[in-house]
């Protein structure tokens, strides 16, 4: 029987005959099948999950086993104005100062505040080259899955698990079960990444791709850039799923090559060998399959306090007594009243106050290149706050080069520095009690924003056209509508 | 890591669906670089009102919190977890965990048990009418015991073997250590590095 994607990178990282079985319990429990140890390509470390797991080293007197697949950035806590200045935070720069202090002791690579190479660990890694296809790739942070763009098996992980990767490189897993979510056909005008994964997280449900590796394909992903790509397998976790994979093609080939730490000459060609062996094979069997038909879809946002509560931008806010489900009536009754919202109101009526475009799902140069093509000689609505934080030094340094930082400001919205910023409240950017985001980020939940603040989860370009009318809208939406420019 | 064999104790009923590691232990408590002092950032949000579960005089004390489907979905912070047990839990029942939240909680030694939603039914009425009424986790015998319930749950075997005997997962993989030297010397040389070996 042929394997999945999925199966064939977990079989190429597990380690062989282990000499001491990692399940040295009772017969039985021994038959039941113990766990594979895997090997991890690449440990990305930032400032949050990693303090707790240095220190267990630290404790335990053992080294971090390989510096050369280890390195760290900073992104939660850091803020994207005055960089130059000392962290206003005690707490936000005591974290930072931490993660340094523990990368100088270990040896780690990291870059740090205001180094070029600076910005959400999720953008950096690809865009250094150092995710590539067929690698294992872990991370203290759940949007881990973004990697799986590349043909990775890429996860997020816990801090107790950090600390086992820092020591041996190595994980103890049991071997997740597979799901193709297959999309086929045209994705319509104004339709995007974003788009298409709300409307398949709002299908399938937060809990719908527990247990699974997903694996995205059919002709609609095919046609999608790789940071669409990426869009799509980082919100692979807001369905519970263990991680999302894309199989490697020419797409993929073309994003790596010549990246800094792409592979180079002869390695090349031997990498590129071996990545054309990262496809599904037509026989294997998959434990679940979805299909989505890529013509039905339209742009798509969230109502309510989780990534499953969604609906196309043309639907109304849904009554909780048209679930049959009691325990999703109720989590509707709850979210309609935390967001303030009335079922039957149009979903286009809702106003905002906030629109935030960046974070790891919509903050590479794509993005926001969209959200310009869209804000491009219009203003931002009197009595909106427009943030756009590009997800790393590089692709602020790319928008630059292009001209977007004065599309942004120009419209009147505020152009920050490289970071997480609003997708979550752990820095100086943040909602108010009761405000209300339209933003690009990846969850809806209570307070994920800032206390008391509401979100709606929308693509690049339905924050720009929100932006300009300051309710929710697409750009089709604008009086002065023109054909979208952006790339998918 | 603390064994855990069996735990008796009083329960929080916490009737709600897909409760995030942001309502467990909102951001702002992440930027800690301990893993202790986390109690007061259990529930924050909703523990601003005075009448939710966990701040009712007779839930004190309680140290098994009974949830509704899809506990632990989001963010992947251990810290969670760490929030939980520093507050006195030692067990959390759901019909469904997430993944993540799941393997942060076995690897702490906080025991997430799986029942069915009609088991999770009857122990939040059971526990509702009656604060008082104990309920006990019986891990050598995979077993939730309370008055008028008796539900086997499942665990995968070597999960509870290292909870039984509170292993150390990374002694137990660096036994293995020349194993994974082998496999290191036999890895392709494409592979990414970030700094030169």
């Amino acid at each position: 029987m042929g394997r999945t994607l999925a199966e064939k990178v977990w079989d190429d990282h597990v380690i062989p005959k282990l000499s001491a079985p990692l399940d040295q319990g009772s017969p039985q429990s021994r038959a039941a099948g113990e766990p594979d140890l895997l090997f991890i390509d690449l440990h990305l470390l930032h400032e949050v999950t990693s303090p707790q797991a240095f220190d267990g080293l630290r404790q335990a007197g053992r080294p971090v086993r390989r510096l050369d697949l280890t390195i760290a950035t900073e992104d939660h806590n850091t803020p994207t104005l005055d960089i130059d200045k000392p962290i206003a935070d005690p707490v936000s720069r005591a974290q930072l100062e931490t993660l340094r202090k523990n990368c100088a002791e270990f040896g780690v690579r990291l870059h740090p505040l205001g180094d070029v190479e600076q910005g959400v660990v999720h953008v950096v890694g690809p865009q250094l080259g150092l995710t590539q296809p067929g690698t294992t790739v872990v991370c203290g942070d759940s949007h881990t899955s973004t990697h799986g763009a590349f043909g990775a098996l890429a996860f997020g992980i816990g801090t107790s698990q950090v600390e086992h990767v820092l020591a041996t490189q190595t994980l103890p897993l049991a071997r997740p079960k597979t799901m193709a979510i297959t999309v086929e056909g045209e994705l319509p005008d104004e339709v995007t990444a974003k788009d298409l994964i709300l409307a398949i997280i709002a299908r399938i449900g937060t809990g719908g791709g527990q247990g699974y590796i997903l694996e995205y394909r059919g002709s609609a992903i095919e046609k999608l850039s790789m940071e669409a790509r990426m869009t799509i397998c980082n919100m692979s976790i807001e369905a519970g799923a263990r991680a999302g994979m894309i199989a490697p093609d020419a797409t993929t080939y073309d994003y790596l090559k010549g990246r800094d730490h792409a592979p180079q000459g002869e390695d090349w060609d031997a990498a590129v060998a071996y990545w054309n062996t990262l496809r599904s094979d037509d026989d294997a069997v998959f434990d679940a399959e979805v299909v989505i038909d890529a013509a039905e879809l339209a742009p798509f946002v969230t109502w309510g306090t989780n990534p499953g509560q969604g609906a196309p931008l043309s639907a109304s806010v849904p009554d909780p007594a048209s679930y049959e489900d009691a325990s999703e009536r109720h989590a509707a009754e709850k979210a309609l009243e935390y967001m303030g919202l009335t079922a039957g109101q149009p979903l286009r009526e809702i106003s905002v106050d906030t629109v935030f475009v960046g974070s790891c799902t919509n903050g590479r140069i794509e993005d926001l290149r969209n959200a310009a093509s869209v804000l491009d000689g219009r203003k931002v609505a009197d009595g909106v706050r427009m943030l756009v934080v590009p997800g790393s030094v590089r692709v602020a340094l790319q928008a630059v080069s292009e001209g977007l930082d004065k599309v942004f400001t120009e419209a009147g919205a505020e152009w920050r520095h490289a970071g997480c910023s609003m997708c979550l409240g752990m820095n100086p950017d943040q909602l108010a009690p009761g405000e209300r985001s339209a933003s690009t980020s990846n969850r809806n939940f209570e307070g994920r924003q800032g206390k008391g603040g509401r979100t709606h989860l929308v693509s690049p370009q339905v924050a720009a056209a929100t932006a300009v009318l300051g309710h929710l809208a697409s750009p089709a939406d604008l009086s002065d509508a023109r054909t979208p420019a952006g790339v998918r | 890591m603390e064994a855990f064999t069996t735990h008796t104790g009083r329960v929080v009923p916490l009737r709600r669906s897909n409760v995030d590691t942001d309502q467990i232990i909102p951001a702002h408590w992440l930027k800690k670089v301990t893993r202790d002092g986390f109690e007061d950032g259990l529930f924050e949000a909703w523990r601003k009102d005075e009448n939710f579960v966990l701040n009712r005089p007779e839930r004190q004390g309680a140290s098994v919190l009974v949830a509704g489907p899809d506990f632990g979905t989001g963010s992947s912070r251990e810290h969670a977890v760490w929030a939980l047990q520093n507050y006195g839990f030692k067990a959390v029942v759901s019909s469904r965990f997430a993944d993540i939240f799941r393997g942060n909680s076995l690897k702490n030694g906080l025991l997430t048990v799986v029942l069915e939603q009609k088991v999770v039914d009857a122990l939040w009425e059971l526990t509702e009418a009656d604060p008082t009424a104990e309920v006990t986790v019986d891990l050598e015998a995979r077993q939730v015991r309370a008055e008028g319930v008796t539900a086997d749950f499942e665990l995968d075997e070597n999960a509870r073997w290292r909870l039984l005997n509170g292993l150390d997962d990374i002694s137990l993989t660096l036994q293995n250590e020349a194993d994974i030297a082998a496999y290191e010397a036999s890895r392709p040389a494409f592979k990414p590095r970030t700094i030169a070996a």
